[in-house]
């Protein structure tokens, strides 16, 4: 690691960097369709066949989702700069319960909070005064609302969608927060959280720089595209399966919206698993076109993503198991309210 | 002699933030005692909501993710 900080750089050269970066981006994206066809005509492979099919998609959805995944990724990173969980929390303690559930769900998105941080973050939420069914909003709407599923999202399935997915994840982190602080259930918190209490703290503030905001974004980039890169290959893999073998139409039967058992049973099936959203998306691209419904499947993608088991054993520390459960079954009723309504909606 | 306390439940950041306050300060020469807390209570109590956390005598001076190099020197000075 270099000891040189951001603000030592001669700064033109480091806008060079920055412009030389988007050029090559955008080169990339440009190049993308030309390449992967061409990589695809020279494949030793009967045109029209279904292992062809299933080829040409991997070979041109892999480098154009991880080539998204990282501009979106990038943007999240440096506009993350500009909060903190800490500085959330001073904003969130005292609000109202309805201003407080929709800044809780919004700033959720946002903040920077890494998974390992769940407890701390609940108990310095709750120690510093912000009501519990405020500091939900935030744990819901946090690991749903990520940049990684919106990013993908985007990439995969179009804007239009992910728009949708987080207005209706906003929706159920701001109104299941509310229930929950409506029906005052912080006697079933564990006794020693019900009795803690903190100060507020102040952390010093640096200015931070435009270089070190740029700087923010690239590590996230590294960071976050070097964790799920692999899931993200796993799980265009598997899209191109579904993409070249799977029948036209064949999964209207099992996943469209004739099928009223399907949203829930993509609800029960998501919760157990623990995938982020990396390894879900690309399956659900595949999934939709060959006649899923698209209710059926946020509602599978937001149960995956809101509600984690390993999530839940760790908050066991601090919430009694009722509460989980009420948290588990007020998200879960929002979920297939979401599913439902979709299928309902678009045809 | 400084005493550094470093917030967090165990995760892998706290520890590489434990080993680079620890790298720094044998870098400028100050020695420290760097005391790890994992227990919840604790850390709330502290203030900290977003880990690791580091404090240094008794002023929270970070708190969610990874420092800087350069920061952790300048809290040691």
């Amino acid at each position: 690691m270099s000891n040189i900080t951001a603000s030592q750089r001669p700064i033109l050269a480091w806008w060079l960097r920055i412009a030389f970066g988007i050029i090559l981006w955008t080169a990339a994206y440009l190049a993308l369709a030309p390449a992967s066809a061409w990589f695809a005509s020279v494949l030793p492979l009967t045109r029209n066949g279904a292992l062809y099919a299933a080829a040409a998609f991997f070979i041109y959805e892999v480098p154009k989702v991880l080539l998204l995944l990282a501009i979106v990724v990038f943007v999240v990173g440096v506009i993350r700069t500009f909060f903190s969980v800490e500085r959330t929390r001073a904003f969130l303690a005292g609000k109202n319960e309805f201003v407080g559930n929709v800044g809780a769900a919004s700033l959720g998105i946002v903040t920077p909070f890494c998974s390992c941080s769940a407890v701390p973050m609940f108990l310095g939420f709750v120690s510093a005064g912000v009501p519990l069914g405020v500091t939900f909003s935030f744990l819901i709407a946090s690991p749903m609302i990520n940049e990684v599923a919106l990013g993908l999202l985007f990439a995969l399935v179009g804007w239009k969608v992910a728009a949708v997915y987080l207005g209706f994840g906003l929706a159920i982190a701001i109104v299941a927060g509310w229930v929950i602080g409506r029906l005052h259930l912080e006697s079933w918190l564990e006794p020693w959280v019900q009795a803690l209490r903190a100060a507020p703290v102040e952390l010093p503030s640096h200015k931070i720089t435009a270089a070190e905001r740029v700087d923010a974004g690239i590590d996230a980039v590294k960071d976050i595209v070097g964790k799920v890169w692999l899931w993200v290959v796993a799980g265009i893999a598997v899209g191109a399966f579904i993409h070249g073998y799977v029948p036209n139409g064949v999964l209207a039967a099992i996943m469209g919206r004739g099928a009223w058992w399907s949203v829930p049973a993509a609800v029960a099936l998501g919760v157990p698993m623990y995938s982020n959203a990396a390894g879900v998306i690309p399956v659900v691209e595949a999934l939709l076109e060959k006649g899923a419904a698209l209710g059926t499947v946020l509602a599978f993608m937001m149960s995956v993503t809101a509600l984690s088991l390993p999530e839940m054993i760790i908050l066991r520390k601090v919430l009694s198991l009722r509460l989980i459960a009420v948290f588990a079954g007020t998200v879960a009723a929002g979920i297939l309210a979401v599913g439902y309504l979709f299928n309902i909606l678009f045809l | 002699m400084k005493h550094v306390k470093v917030f967090g439940p165990g995760c892998n950041r706290c520890q590489q933030t434990a080993d680079m306050v620890k790298a720094e300060a044998a870098k400028l020469g100050v020695e420290v005692e760097i005391e790890k807390v994992t227990d919840y209570a604790e850390i709330a109590r502290a203030g900290v909501a977003s880990t690791p956390g580091v404090m240094v005598e008794g002023k929270l001076v970070h708190a969610g993710g990874l420092p800087k190099p350069g920061d952790v020197q300048s809290w040691l000075k």
